[in-house]
């Protein structure tokens, strides 16, 4: 008799969801599903809200990556002004970026993923979480922990505030890097590279243990997407977008982002509050695509800092064209929590950062406008539409988490084949088609933002598997 | 100048005939919360925050447009008072819609304050969500009405201080809304002189300069005070 298991919720990540998979006569697995069950509607409340509001706004969709809508929507706000900001209002945001890599990745990282493969998959549920790591390797979780801390005071001294700064505004920055906070930041630098090294290490001692999980945690081909320097290095703020294959084949370059919708489409699956983004030129589901850290190193020809450079050279010889394995998600994203330490490193003793001209003004000069950047999690896209007095008309955003959502239900549905079998289900397996979706770091709270027609369908389905009933909308 | 003297919270106190109970606590150092007062322009008496007790009077009376009388007996706090001040402004939070975390004037915002002060931690009424508009047709200025509690302070200080008149209340009870003009856009108005008072008067952040970002809206009420005090006393003093 065909079975169903659920996995609700999905634990040890930012947001709610549920997973269904489902076997079939013989107790093999004939599909997996990851479902976002929690709704938020945020590009429909935004509409007739003055523009220059939205800086303020939309960050308050996440808690763990506020910084992130921050700078898109200020990126897009500037659009509307049509301004160019102040050279020092740019690095400041970028240090701002730089420090919510580090704190969002190190909790990913080491609170959220690290209890999976270092304190065991099969240890009991209770003692495999940050807890847990805290008892088995105190040393390394509390680097984990002080290395979040780094990255959130990096957002709290440029912002006056770790979480939700209304800091980002149209045209540029409220106000630059105090001496105090700039000594404060250098200071932690050494200990948090120390950390970023050290988590690297760690995890290099995993991958001898995990072919297994190399194999099957979600590798498949597929497409890559993110920002890119014009000289093809890393990028986390500006950029253009570059598309490339699962051979690590350049399929699109130098896509300006206000073009995005001209390469991506968004699809609406009735099963879930998350949309699923594709590359339009291979329609649906075929352009399915991965962004984040995984997509931005396979993008980048060099990371732009030294040590960080080291490890992008180590990555990259770990595939044939493009690293395929999302389980190489955890590798990528110590890499760019080392970046973006180095790339901090580099700034800190610009005297611009102390500048006073940091905001451009002027009138509503577009209507439309798309604010780009990488958030932690992948390409942030802010598209809005204002009318010629600033009101917003239209809001679309394109987040991250959902541009992996394919390759989240591919990833499940590989690792729950692989591991699942027969009627027997052990805990330690069905975590292990959730760590599959924690590889990714997903943030649900930021990705089901859309309003409209919820998606409904109910089918009621007797002992024998016949459909009985079935009610859609 | 008559003199009449009274006690309010059993301290006694004296004020000038035709004052009010609020002008003669204020004197006196005795602080009564207010929303709708604005120093400087009429009292309307339409926040109801301002109530106090009065012996022999079963009522509550506003202290704001209530005069001094002989051997009164004043209560500005009591179990009672508190009750309905929680209330008042709880049913103010659920008419409109108020977010603090986003707003221009969080943290600066007289609504916010009075809330905090008064303990409302959460509001037991249902909100009413009504979908108000925004209005930045103004070269200058905007008007958010979810953020308007009502008081009409701006209205007095376009007719009473600028003397513009443009400004007004329309409609009634619940439905009642702040227009320019005869109601059309302020861009379009043709009596506002962009005096900017009724942007300072303002207690939320339903009047904002056009492009404030969150919690950016800071008013300078002393510009007010400084044209009231050089009309009344006929003093150009800061």
């Amino acid at each position: 008799m065909a079975q169903q298991i659920k996995i609700d919720p999905v634990t040890r990540i930012e947001g709610h969801a549920k997973i269904t998979i489902q076997l079939d006569e013989g107790g093999n697995v004939a599909n997996a599903r990851f479902h976002v069950t929690e709704f938020r509607g945020f590009e429909r409340f935004c509409e007739g809200r003055p523009f220059s509001e939205m800086p303020g706004i939309t960050p308050r969709i996440c808690g763990i990556c506020p910084v992130s809508h921050l700078l898109a929507s200020a990126k897009a706000c500037d659009q509307i002004l049509a301004v160019d900001i102040p050279p020092a209002a740019e690095n400041l945001r970028r240090m701002m970026n730089l420090g919510q890599i580090v704190q969002s990745h190190a909790l990913s990282f080491f609170h959220l993923s690290a209890p999976d493969f270092l304190i065991g998959w099969e240890t009991p549920p209770e003692r495999r979480n940050v807890f847990g790591l805290i008892a088995a390797h105190p040393e390394l979780a509390r680097g984990g922990i002080r290395l979040r801390q780094f990255g959130q005071e990096v957002i709290e001294h440029l912002g006056g505030r770790k979480i939700h700064p209304a800091w980002a505004v149209p045209g540029g920055v409220r106000h630059g890097l105090s001496e105090a906070g700039r000594e404060a930041i250098r200071a932690k630098i050494p200990e948090a590279k120390a950390v970023a090294l050290k988590g690297i290490e760690c995890f290099k001692e995993v991958l001898k243990t995990h072919e297994r999980e190399l194999q099957v945690f979600g590798n498949f081909p597929s497409l890559f997407m993110g920002l890119i320097a014009p000289d093809g290095t890393w990028e986390h703020y500006d950029g253009r977008l570059r598309f490339m294959d699962g051979g690590g084949n350049t399929i699109a370059d130098h896509v300006d982002p206000q073009r995005y919708d001209q390469f991506i489409g968004e699809a609406v699956e009735e099963t879930s509050y998350l949309k699923s983004p594709y590359y339009r030129p291979l329609g649906y589901p075929g352009g399915i695509y991965r962004v984040g850290p995984l997509a931005r190193l396979n993008i980048c020809r060099q990371m732009g800092t030294p040590l960080a450079d080291v490890e992008l050279t180590n990555f990259k010889s770990m595939g044939w064209g493009a690293v395929t394995s999302s389980f190489l998600y955890h590798y990528a994203r110590l890499i760019e929590i080392l970046a973006s330490i180095e790339r901090i490193e580099r700034m800190i003793d610009s005297p611009e950062l102390a500048s006073k001209q940091l905001r451009a003004d002027a009138g509503i000069n577009r209507r439309e406008a798309v604010g780009a950047s990488e958030a932690p999690r992948g390409t942030l896209f802010h598209h809005y539409q204002v009318d010629a007095n600033g009101l917003i008309q239209r809001v679309n955003l394109i987040i991250a988490t959902g541009q992996n959502n394919l390759a989240m239900n591919r990833t499940v549905t590989q690792i729950a084949r692989h591991f699942i079998q027969g009627p027997e289900i052990p805990e330690a397996m069905l975590n292990r088609v959730e760590a599959g979706i924690r590889a990714f770091d997903p943030c649900l709270s930021c990705s089901t933002h859309a309003a409209g027609q919820m998606a409904l369908d109910v089918t009621l389905i007797d002992a024998e598997g016949r459909v009985l009933d079935r009610v859609a909308r | 100048m008559p003199v009449k003297t009274l006690t309010i919270d059993g301290k006694p106190v004296s004020a000038v005939e035709g004052q009010t109970v609020l002008e003669a606590a204020q004197d006196a150092g005795i602080s009564i919360p207010t929303l709708c007062h604005l120093d400087g322009v009429s009292d309307v008496g339409a926040c109801r925050l301002c109530l106090v007790e009065v012996a022999g009077v079963s009522r509550l009376l506003p202290a704001c447009v209530t005069k001094v009388t002989e051997e009164m007996e004043v209560r500005t706090e009591s179990e009672r008072l508190k009750r309905y001040r929680r209330m008042i402004l709880e049913l103010l939070f659920a008419e409109r819609n108020h977010v603090c975390a986003v707003c221009v004037s969080n943290g600066r915002c007289e609504l916010q304050n009075l809330a905090v002060a008064q303990g409302m931690d959460h509001v037991r009424f249902a909100y009413r969500f009504p979908p108000y508009e925004v209005d930045i047709t103004h070269r200058m200025f905007g008007m958010d009405h979810n953020r308007c509690v009502l008081c009409s302070r701006c209205v007095r200080v376009c007719w009473f201080i600028e003397g513009a008149a443009t400004k007004n209340v329309a409609g009634r009870g619940a439905d009642a809304r702040i227009i320019t003009d005869l109601s059309q856009p302020w861009g379009e108005s043709e009596t506002c002189t962009s005096c900017g008072k009724c942007v300072q008067a303002c207690p939320t952040g339903a009047k904002f300069h056009k492009g404030s970002t969150v919690a950016e809206m800071e008013r300078d009420r002393s510009r007010l005070e400084y044209i009231v005090t050089a009309r009344e006393k006929k003093q150009w003093i800061v």
